[in-house]
């Protein structure tokens, strides 16, 4: 079973945060007590409580300016590190069906930063009081239901599509043939390994630091779950 | 909108000016996307880069409030290069017509200004007419006196040095947009234009709009597939809204308010029925005597027209009602009662210092919206002394749109009928409820106490809206629409008769007359309920069905119901020519198959070249010359009332000698005090005055706080960091704010001179959040001036000072 995937077409992305909203509304989650930092990116972070978060990118390249746009999610890794960073065998599972990787609350018993280190792309979030460590589970509720996950859903431009994982990577095939002829830095962003494939117009280092697999350890020291994990992390050099 | 929002994905070239739609009509974005996908450029100009200008493969900076440069700038590059649809600008627009000799224009000024009222006399611009009395033309369009040629002559003033000096924008850029859009000028591409209030808040707003259509005339980009005027309305139903009449100067259906210059009814009927003589004009609106007898039937339905039309309130003639005067005369205690319905003028009307203080004037007021606001609560607001307020306010809790069934019709002029979802939470009633109630309650009052002049209140139709009870939607629709109120025998095309019974909904306007046998509560609109039963309610048809050629222009004639008699774009038959060939073979709107018109519904009708197309003017033709607006025929540059200049290039005329003002309001030009230039904006995450999201917080969250965005360099200049709390003030107001400091605003060169631009978000105010950590209102800065013809005020440009907290 090939599973379920996301296609994110971000050259069409116009940050509308329609897919933020959406996300908190089906999961009941609160809005959180935020101040404005002299940025739109606003929850400024992933938390316990906001699983999907619209990171805001601006710079001048070339004398002309851009403003990438990225809704960034946990990934659904086809084989997940953080899964193989667990010390509890059932505290992160994957779907079988969908391939949708599940917290469930027996996180809590797991070390959150050993968990959090062991992504590549920096998506787990620990809730402080609970202990149990949240991420986007692909509404594998709504998936099992025949429904699109609710930020698929709520995606005005065609940015966000979800379907079998073989519709969406040729979908992401043709998507960025198109895009070539327009943006010829447009690229797939580890399409191979996971389940959320991105598709940006420029080098993905340009829209976040963590949107694609770091290979090199340098973002902080490797724990021992950390270093297993590695061997099973896409290893996709930093274009950014 | 002339076109729809589907229609976008047509186009060849989508020009974003005086709007943000990516942010503020995120949907739009489907459809522009497809039109890029398509190859179609993406322009967007913009005093500050956005989420717009991120996805536009052109983006062109200029300074608020100096679009007429840069539109003036892209008509004489047009006609400079003869980048004109010609066959089109002879045959559709009246570009051929010849000027009468009084028009004159000099230094800024046209003919006929009266210094002392401050008005022009309209008749000034009249066309010179031929013995028939239909207008001169040249169709070589060579005589000097034509429009086209005076429009050159206007225009010439209009050069790229201009433009780039008054806006800031860069002459390459400039250059780039105006290539862009002028390649549009060959007859099977069109160019759109989607703008919103960032052309309409100006003293010269419809001027704006006004130089846009004249381009689109000059490219035959007007009644085309992915072409049009098109109008991104800010709420869902403001469409609706104005249709339904709700401004001072229309009654419904764009009819004009009576006034007391008009003594009769036949005055009234005369002055509404324009005159053409020319043989191919349609000239629509010589019918309005039928559709404003049958308003007016649908009122009093039991009065005959003349006595109906007596009881209707009249305008005192000259005077203003529009909303800067309204609170203008409030705060001169002219009046003591105020609904604020569904509204937040503390927050949301110009000069909010000014307008909170003019509600400390009033004896009561009633709020009726969905939760307590600025203006409800404006005698607890910043600065006020509740003991020495003497206003008592009644709160009406209304129902959310969700919570009740109605239509509701969209930028497209698309009537949506939808249904009810939950129940209104609590006591809240729906608007209609209370309208209803309130009425019937006024009612007893008056029959009880008589009154002054109680026939206008005790006659009114409120039996076809309800049961004497309760507010009933479909009924209201059905009037709306309108209905034989006698048994009406109409001759068929093949020579009989045909009866339709008292009480029989019309089938469409056409059929409405004016001698008190139908009534129609808004004549646009009739042709939408046609028939008892709520199948014949067309606003509610949700079906997909379409022809190929329909399919290919993305029409669902068949999806709702749009008006008029659902014409999904307007003023269609420019889309052919003279023999009814489409100018775009590859999306033709119209297609004439030797008896009628397939595709859209044809505006006019008849054999292809027997009417002009542009059928609601007097002489049929797309108005490059526009005699009818208060300002001027032709768009003509004046600067914003607050500005950073002494002078421009076009006149020694600074402002708009008609724009509407207020004695004592002080106005800042080149004021060192209020060196920089500040626009107000909205942003996805927030609504209107933010009454429905600044309580809500996932969209709080996103968007918590009042921010002002600014250069680097402007920034550096007043030691400001990103980040930062700032204070923005002057002589009318001060706020707060969070700065982002961002390259994605940049100094303008204006002049020679280095002109700094902030921008603030409209949203905000001090009674949401509650622990009134957003911040108050942009409108604390801005100035009670307005544009002559509309009076909506200059919202988009003026000075203010910045420093840090």
């Amino acid at each position: 079973m090939s599973g379920k995937s996301f296609f994110v077409d971000l050259t069409k992305c116009t940050a509308c945060r329609g897919c933020q909203v959406a996300c908190k509304q089906w999961k009941k989650l609160p809005g959180e007590k935020t101040v404005n930092t002299g940025s739109h990116q606003n929850p400024p972070d992933l938390s316990a409580t906001t699983l999907r978060v619209v990171r805001f990118s601006e710079m001048e390249l070339e004398g002309k300016m851009h403003w990438f746009f990225l809704p960034d999610q946990c990934r659904h890794c086809l084989d997940a590190p953080c899964k193989s960073g667990a010390s509890l065998p059932d505290s992160i599972i994957q779907d079988p069906d969908t391939g949708a990787v599940v917290y469930n609350e027996k996180t809590a018993k797991e070390d959150a930063a050993t968990i959090r280190s062991s992504c590549p792309y920096d998506i787990p979030r620990v809730n402080k009081k609970t202990k149990v460590i949240s991420k986007c589970d692909m509404c594998n509720d709504r998936v099992k239901a025949g429904k699109l996950p609710a930020c698929v859903q709520s995606c005005p431009t065609g940015t966000m599509n979800f379907g079998d994982r073989d519709a969406m990577l040729s979908l992401a095939k043709k998507a960025l043939e198109t895009a070539k002829k327009k943006y010829p830095d447009a690229q797939l962003v580890d399409e191979e390994s996971v389940r959320v494939i991105f598709l940006t117009q420029n080098k993905p280092g340009l829209y976040a630091k963590t949107l694609m697999a770091d290979a090199t350890p340098t973002r902080r020291t490797y724990t021992r779950q950390e270093a297993l994990a590695a061997l099973t992390r896409p290893l996709r050099a930093f274009l950014g | 909108m002339t076109n729809h929002w589907i229609d976008l994905k047509n186009s060849d070239c989508i020009l974003i000016m005086g709007s943000n739609a990516a942010e503020n009509h995120p949907i739009s974005f489907k459809w522009v996307t497809r039109a890029q996908e398509q190859g179609a450029v993406v322009i967007h100009v913009d005093p500050r880069f956005t989420r717009t200008s991120a996805k536009a493969d052109i983006y062109a900076p200029l300074r608020s409030g100096s679009d007429i440069a840069f539109l003036g700038g892209m008509i004489n590059y047009i006609l400079e290069n003869d980048l004109i649809f010609k066959e089109y600008v002879v045959n559709y627009t009246n570009a051929s017509f010849i000027v009468g000799d009084k028009y004159d224009f000099k230094d800024g000024m046209f003919s006929g200004f009266n210094a002392e009222t401050g008005k022009y006399d309209k008749s000034a611009w009249a066309f010179a007419l031929d013995e028939k009395g239909a207008p001169k033309r040249d169709n070589t369009l060579a005589d000097p006196r034509s429009v086209y040629q005076l429009m050159k002559k206007h225009y010439s003033r209009y050069s790229l040095k201009n433009a780039v000096d008054m806006c800031g924008t860069p002459e390459a850029k400039l250059l780039e947009v105006y290539k862009a859009v002028a390649s549009t000028g060959k007859p099977d591409k069109a160019a759109t234009s989607m703008y919103a209030m960032g052309w309409t808040q100006h003293t010269v707003g419809v001027q704006n709009i006004r130089a846009m259509s004249i381009i689109q005339s000059l490219l035959g980009n007007m009644g085309v597939a992915g072409g049009g005027i098109n109008a991104l309305r800010g709420e869902s139903n403001v469409q609706g809204s104005t249709d339904q009449a709700l401004l001072f100067h229309i009654i419904p259906g764009y009819l004009p308010t009576p006034s007391t210059a008009e003594k009769s009814i036949e005055d009234y009927l005369k002055k509404v029925a324009p005159v053409s003589k020319d043989p191919k004009s349609m000239n629509w609106k010589k019918n309005q005597p039928k559709y404003a007898v049958s308003l007016f039937k649908s009122f009093y339905k039991n009065a005959a027209p003349a006595q109906a039309f007596d009881w209707l309130p009249k305008l005192d003639v000259g005077r203003d009602y529009s909303w800067l005067t309204l609170f203008d005369q409030m705060g001169k205690g002219a009046f003591k009662g105020f609904f604020a319905w569904g509204m937040n003028p503390a927050v949301s009307g110009a000069n909010s210092n000014k307008t909170r203080e003019a509600m400390t004037k009033l004896d009561w007021m009633v709020n009726v919206n969905i939760y307590d606001n600025e203006t409800g609560s404006f005698w607890q607001g910043p600065g006020m002394d509740p003991k020495k307020i003497k206003t008592e306010v009644f709160m009406l809790p209304c129902a959310v749109s969700t919570e009740k069934e109605g239509s509701i019709s969209n930028s497209g002029r698309w009537m949506q009928w939808r249904y009810q979802g939950p129940k209104p939470l609590g006591d809240s009633r729906p608007d209609g409820e209370i309208i209803y109630e309130l009425a019937q309650k006024v009612r007893e009052l008056y029959k009880k106490q008589g009154g002054a002049f109680p026939e206008p209140v005790l006659n009114m139709n409120w039996e076809d809206m309800g049961n004497g009870h309760e507010f009933d939607v479909h009924k209201t629709a059905k009037l709306i629409n309108g209905y034989y109120l006698k048994d009406v025998s109409v001759k068929q095309p093949d020579g009989s008769m045909k009866v339709f019974k008292a009480g029989t909904q019309v089938a469409a306007f056409p059929a409405l007359m004016d001698d008190g046998s139908t009534c129609s509560g808004n004549w646009i609109y009739c042709g939408s309920y046609v028939g008892p039963d709520p199948k014949d309610n067309r606003a509610a048809k949700r079906s997909k069905e379409q022809t190929p050629a329909q399919a290919a222009i993305g029409l669902f004639p068949n999806w709702s119901w749009s008006w008029p008699v659902n014409r999904r774009i307007i003023y269609n038959r420019a889309s052919t020519d003279l023999t009814g060939k489409p100018y775009a073979p590859q999306k033709p709107v119209l297609a004439w198959n030797g008896k009628g018109w397939d595709i859209d519904v044809v505006d006019g009708g008849g054999a292809p070249g027997s009417v002009h197309p542009f059928i609601m003017q007097v002489h049929g033709m797309a108005a490059l010359f526009g005699p009818g607006l208060n300002d001027g025929p032709f768009p003509e540059y004046y600067e914003p009332l607050d500005c950073p200049v002494a002078s421009h290039p076009y006149s020694k005329v600074l402002h708009n000698p008609t724009a509407l003002k207020f004695k004592g309001e002080e106005l800042n030009v080149c004021d060192p005090r209020y060196p920089f230039v500040c626009t107000t904006y909205r942003v996805t995450e927030h609504w209107q005055t933010g009454l429905q999201t600044r309580p809500q917080p996932w969209l709080l969250e996103a968007e918590p706080q009042m921010f002002c965005e600014m250069s680097e360099e402007l920034a550096a200049l007043r030691g400001i960091k990103n980040g930062d709390k700032v204070t923005l003030d002057n002589q009318r107001g001060k706020l707060w704010a969070k700065a982002i400091v961002t390259k994605r605003f940049k100094p303008f060169i204006v002049q020679g001179n280095v002109v700094h631009e902030v921008g603030i978000p409209w949203h905000f105010g001090w009674r949401w959040p509650e622990d009134k950590s957003g911040g108050d209102a942009a409108n604390l800065l801005s100035p009670s001036v307005g544009d002559p013809n509309t009076g909506i005020p200059e919202t988009k440009a003026f000075m203010v000072n910045v420093r840090k907290a």
